[in-house]
C-alpha cells in the first residue's frame, strides 16, 4: 500500500463530502424509547442493522476497561443460550454478528439476508444478545484474559503506547484520558457484578440508536427495530460528559527498542455539534487530512522522505475530540520531523489556507461525498452517527452547502481561537527518544 | 446442532439460488494493444471504481532486487512529464475521488474511487503513467526512504510480521514466495534507479494489463473511453518468467524468531495446492471449505475448541487463499492465553488438523459453511471496491474472472468425504513449517517514562 490514513484507523468515525441525490432519512422510536433512523435499500436482498449505546469507555467511571469488558461478553451466552449455541445460530442462518466498545459508543452490528426465514431468527438471537446476556462466570475469566493479552498487545507496539500516552496527556482525568481497553490492574479486577450493573444502567431503549438500511418497507422496519430492542427496559440516556481542562502542553518520551519513533501531538478541540465544526473541517482537510495531498503529508514525506505515514486529523465526539497530528520516522530524524511537523502546524494556524488549496479541499469534500454512503454498510453506519450525535435529519442534505460556505478568514481564525500549538501534548515513543530524555528531566 | 438450525439453512439455499441466478452483467473486450479491459454494471449509486492491474509482483523479482515491484509502485505516483510531481493525486482530489494501490506477490494493483462522470479523468492520468513515468533521480532517492520507513513501521518493528517473514523464506526456497513483497531492507536500500526504469520498461505495457470498471456506466461507454485513452498504447513484449516451482518438501522444517515482544505466538502451514496447481479443481475447493471449518466464524472449530472450550489460545485463525497461481499454504496462527505456551497450543492445533484426518466433518458443521459462503456472495454486493478486486485478480492470475461466478456452485458440490481427503493427502509432516516468536523482554527498567511540563515546542 502506498498509504494509510492512520487517522481514519484509528477514529473510524470521520465523515467526507455529500451526495447530490441524498437518502431520506425515516426517523422514529420504538415502543420503549429507542431512536430509529432508517434508509430503505431495496437493490440488494440484505439488511444492515447497527444498534448504538451511549456506553462507550467514556462511562467507565472509577473502572478503566469497564465498558469494553461489558461489551465483549454480550454474546458469549445470553437468555440461557451457550457461546456456542449462539455462534452457530448465526453462522447456520448466514448472519454476520459484531460487536464493539469505543469511547463515545457500544455497538452492536448484525447483517443478514432480508428472508424473513433467516432474518426472524437472527434478530431474535441478537435481541437476546443486547438485552439477555447471561454474563456466565467461566466466559467472563476467559474473556478477562483475552483482554489482559490484547493489553500486552499494545504494549509492544510503539504506537499504542503513543497513542495511550497521548490521550492521557490531553484528558488527564477526563472520561477521554484512559484507553478503551482498560488498565490491566483493573481488569483484573473487575467483578461480574460491576459487568451486570454496567450493562443494566447503559444497554437500555432510552440510551439507544437504532439504525436500519435494507431491502425493507417500512412496517418491516419497524418490526425489525422493535424485535430488536423492543425488550430492553426503559432506562435513562446517559448525562452529558464533561468539558475537558484545556492542555497545558508538556512532552512526554518513552524509551522503546524499536527502529522508528512515533510522534503524536494533540489537543482537545471539537464536539460533534461544535458551531466552528466546518471551518475546522476545511482547514483539518487541507493541513492533514486528505492523505499525499495535504501540507503536512507534502512537508513530511514528499519533500522530505521521512515517514510513510503523516497527517492531522479532527475525531468530533459528544465532548470535546481531540484535534492530532502524527507521524512514524527512523529514531534519528525524530527531532527534524517533530520540527516539521511543529513548524507546518503553526505555519498553518498564522496563515491559514491560501485560496487555490481552499478550493481543492471544497472539491474533495463535496465531489466526494457520493462516495462515502456508496454502500449500505457506509450508510448505516452514518445513520448511527447521527442519531447518536443528535444530529438533524437534513444534515446530509446542508452538508454540501455548508462546506461550500466556508472562507479562509474563518478558518484562520477559528484556527487561530481554538488551535493551540504551544499548548499540546507532545508525545514520542522510541529509541529516538533516549536521546532526547535528557531534556525531559 | 439442532433441527431448526438444518431448516434454516435449507431456506438459505433455496432462498440465495435465484438472487445468484442472475448475476450482474460482466463483459470484457482486449484492445489491439493487449489491454483487457472487464466492465460489470452496477447502478446502486452514481459512482464508479475504476482498477488498473499489472501482471507483476514480488514472484517476478530476484535476489538482490526484491522490494522493486513495490518501489514502482510508490514511484507511479511521483508523476510524468505531462503530469509532473505529484498531480496525479492532486487531481484525483480535486475531481472528489480517493485513490491507492497495492503489490502483492503477484501483481500491482492502482485504483481510483470516483463520482461517474469523473471516469475519463481517471483513464487520462492512468493511461498517461502506463507509458510516460518519469522516473526521476530525486524523487526516486526521497521515495525510496518512504518505502523504508514504510518496512520499518510494517516490519521492522512488527514482531509478528517478522516471524511472518522467517516462515515464507523456510517454507520455499525455489518458489519467489521466499521473499517478502516489500523487499529485504538491504535490497530496497541499495536499489537504483537505472534498475527501476528497466523493471518499469520491462513490465509496465497495456498487453501485462487489465483494466476494471465496476460502477454507474455501461460496457459501451467504457469501451469508448478505454479505446480512447489506452488504445494509442503501443504493445511492448514481457519477458518470459522462469518457472522456479518449488522442489518437494521432504520433512518438518522449523523457525525462531526472537525479538522484543510481550507475547509469544505461533505460525504453521502445510504445502498444498491452488485453484491453478490442483490437479483436480475440487482440492483447492474442499481445501478453502476446510479452512472454513477451522476458522469460518465464531462458531468454527478453532475459535470453539480453543478459544472458548480449552482456553488455550487468545487469538487463533486459519487461511487459505485457493486464487493463487502458485502452490500455496493451508495456514494457522495463534497466540497462547497466559499460562500456556506455543509448544501446547501446537499440540492442540495439531489435533484439530488430526480430528480432520480421521472423522468426516458432520453435515450440519458443512452447511454453515455453505450458508456463510452462500450469504457473503450477497454480501459482497455491496462494495463496487471487492467486487472489482475480485475481477482484477482473478484475471491477473490467469484464472479468468468467470471463476468467481462460479464459486458459489463448487463450494455447495464440496461433501465431507473430499474435506477429509484432502486434510490425509495434504496436512503431512512431511510439508509442515512452524516459525514461532519467542519474546525477548522488554527492559522496563531502562525505559521510565520522561516528562516535562515545559514548554513542548524548541
Amino acid at each position: 500500500m502506498r498509504f494509510v490514513n492512520a487517522l481514519l484507523a484509528l477514529s473510524g468515525l470521520l465523515w467526507a463530502g455529500e451526495l447530490l441525490a441524498v437518502p431520506q432519512i425515516q426517523h422514529w422510536e420504538t415502543s420503549n424509547g429507542a431512536q430509529v433512523y432508517f434508509v430503505p435499500a431495496p437493490q440488494l436482498p440484505m439488511v444492515d442493522a447497527r444498534v448504538v449505546f451511549n456506553g462507550g469507555s467514556a462511562r467507565d467511571g472509577e473502572r478503566p476497561g469497564l465498558a469494553v469488558f461489558t461489551n465483549s461478553l454480550l454474546e458469549e451466552g445470553a437468555g440461557g443460550l451457550s457461546d456456542d449455541q449462539i455462534a452457530e445460530r448465526f453462522s447456520s442462518l448466514g448472519a454476520r454478528f459484531d460487536n464493539d466498545a469505543l469511547r463515545d459508543m457500544a455497538l452492536i452490528e448484525l447483517r443478514s439476508l432480508t428472508e424473513p426465514k433467516l432474518l426472524d431468527p437472527a434478530v431474535e438471537t441478537a435481541a437476546l444478545v443486547i438485552a439477555k446476556p447471561d454474563f456466565p462466570p467461566q466466559a467472563i475469566e476467559r474473556e478477562r484474559q483475552r483482554i489482559l493479552v490484547a493489553l500486552k498487545s499494545q504494549a509492544e507496539e510503539p504506537g499504542d503506547i503513543a497513542s495511550k500516552l497521548l490521550f492521557e496527556k490531553m484528558y488527564g482525568a477526563h472520561p477521554y484520558g484512559h484507553r478503551s481497553l482498560g488498565e490491566p490492574a483493573v481488569v483484573s479486577a473487575i467483578t461480574r457484578d460491576e459487568l451486570v450493573q454496567f450493562h443494566r444502567h447503559y444497554y437500555v431503549a432510552h440510551n439507544a440508536v437504532v439504525a436500519i438500511v435494507g431491502d425493507l418497507e417500512r412496517a418491516a422496519a419497524e418490526q425489525l427495530a422493535e424485535r430488536l430492542v423492543g425488550a430492553l427496559p426503559a432506562g435513562e440516556s446517559a448525562p452529558p460528559l464533561p468539558l475537558p481542562e484545556p492542555v497545558v502542553g508538556g512532552s512526554v518520551r518513552q524509551p522503546f527498542p524499536s527502529s522508528q519513533t512515533h510522534i503524536y501531538l494533540g489537543q482537545p478541540l471539537i464536539s460533534r455539534q461544535d458551531p466552528d465544526y466546518f471551518p475546522l473541517l476545511v482547514g483539518n482537510h487541507i493541513l492533514g487530512g486528505s492523505g499525499l495531498v495535504s501540507r503536512i503529508s507534502q512537508e513530511v514525506r514528499e519533500k522530505r522522505g521521512l515517514s510513510y505515514s503523516a497527517f492531522s486529523g479532527m475525531i468530533p465526539m459528544q465532548s470535546q475530540g481531540p484535534f492530532l497530528l502524527g507521524l512514524q520516522t527512523r529514531n534519528e530524524k525524530a527531532e527534524e520531523a517533530l520540527a516539521v511537523l511543529q513548524a507546518t502546524l503553526t505555519d498553518f494556524v498564522a496563515h491559514g489556507p491560501s485560496a487555490e488549496e481552499l478550493v481543492a479541499a471544497k472539491k474533495n469534500l463535496t465531489g466526494g461525498f457520493a462516495l462515502s454512503i456508496d454502500s449500505n454498510a457506509d450508510l448505516v453506519a452514518y445513520l448511527a452517527a447521527i442519531g447518536f450525535y443528535h444530529l438533524p435529519l437534513d444534515h446530509l442534505d446542508t452538508y454540501i452547502a455548508r462546506v461550500e460556505a466556508v472562507t479562509a478568514d474563518q478558518i484562520r481564525s477559528v484556527f487561530q481561537r481554538r488551535v493551540k500549538p504551544q499548548a499540546m501534548a507532545v508525545i514520542a515513543v522510541g529509541g529516538g527518544a533516549i536521546a532526547g530524555a535528557s531534556d525531559g528531566r | 446442532m439442532s433441527t431448526r438450525h438444518l431448516l434454516s439453512f435449507v431456506t438459505l439455499t433455496l432462498f440465495a439460488v435465484p438472487a445468484i441466478a442472475t448475476p450482474p452483467e460482466v463483459q470484457q473486450r482486449t484492445l489491439a494493444n493487449g489491454l483487457k479491459v472487464i466492465v460489470k454494471e452496477d447502478h446502486r449509486a452514481p459512482v464508479v471504481t475504476s482498477q488498473v492491474w499489472y501482471a507483476v509482483g514480488s514472484a517476478n523479482e530476484y535476489s538482490g532486487l526484491t522490494g522493486i515491484s513495490h518501489v514502482l509502485e510508490h514511484m507511479m505516483f511521483q508523476g510524468t512529464p505531462e503530469h509532473p510531481g505529484g498531480e496525479f493525486s492532486r487531481i484525483i482530489a480535486e475531481q472528489g475521488g480517493n485513490e491507492n494501490a497495492f503489490t502483492s506477490r503477484d501483481y500491482t494493483a492502482y485504483y481510483q474511487n470516483l463520482e461517474r462522470s469523473r471516469l475519463p479523468i481517471a483513464f487520462e492520468l492512468e493511461a498517461d503513467r502506463m507509458q510516460h513515468l518519469a522516473l526521476l533521480d530525486e524523487a526516486f532517492n526521497k521515495e525510496l526512504k518512504v518505502v523504508m520507513e514504510e518496512r520499518r513501521l510494517r516490519t521492522e518493528d512488527q514482531p509478528n510480521t517478522q516471524m511472518a517473514e522467517q516462515f515464507n523464506a523456510v517454507a520455499w526456497q525455489a518458489s519467489p514466495y521466499h521473499n517478502p513483497v516489500i523487499g529485504w531492507m538491504d535490497d530496497i536500500q541499495n536499489l537504483s534507479v537505472a534498475e527501476l526504469r528497466e523493471w518499469y520498461r520491462a513490465w509496465y505495457a497495456p498487453n501485462n494489463a487489465t483494466l476494471v470498471v465496476v460502477g454507474d456506466v455501461t460496457p459501451a461507454e467504457v469501451f469508448t473511453l478505454a479505446e480512447r485513452y489506452f488504445g494509442p498504447l503501443p504493445r511492448r513484449e514481457t519477458p518470459k518468467l522462469k518457472p522456479r516451482t518449488e522442489p518437494e518438501q521432504k520433512g518438518e522444517r522449523r523457525v525462531t524468531v526472537q525479538a522484543p515482544a510481550e507475547l509469544p505466538s505461533l505460525l504453521l502451514g502445510y504445502k498444498v495446492p491452488t485453484l491453478a496447481t490442483a490437479s483436480e479443481p475440487w482440492e483447492a475447493y474442499a481445501l478453502e471449505v476446510l479452512a472454513g471449518v477451522l476458522d469460518g466464524d465464531d462458531s468454527a472449530r478453532l475459535t470453539r475448541e480453543l478459544v472458548r472450550g480449552k482456553a488455550l489460545a487468545a487469538g487463533i485463525g486459519a487461511g487459505y487463499d485457493l486464487y493463487s497461481p502458485r502452490e500455496g499454504l493451508l495456514q494457522v496462527s495463534g497466540t497462547p492465553s497466559s499460562g500456556h505456551t506455543v509448544a501446547e497450543l501446537e499440540q492442540a492445533i495439531l489435533q484439530q488438523l488430526d480430528q480432520l484426518k480421521r472423522e468426516p466433518v458432520a453435515v450440519e458443521e458443512l452447511e454453515r459453511i455453505k450458508a456463510q459462503v452462500m450469504a457473503d456472495e450477497v454480501y459482497k454486493k455491496d462494495s463496487l471496491f471487492a467486487q472489482a478486486t475480485e475481477i482484477g485478480q482473478l484475471e491477473t492470475i490467469g484464472l479468468g474472472w468467470q471463476v468467481g461466478e462460479g464459486h458459489l456452485a463448487q463450494i455447495r458440490a464440496v461433501t465431507p468425504e473430499q474435506i477429509q481427503q484432502v486434510a490425509q493427502r495434504y496436512l503431512v509432516d512431511r510439508t509442515l513449517t512452524v516459525a514461532t516468536l519467542d519474546p525477548l523482554p522488554i527492559d522496563h527498567s531502562q525505559m521510565a517514562l520522561q516528562e516535562s511540563n515545559s514548554d513542548a515546542i524548541r
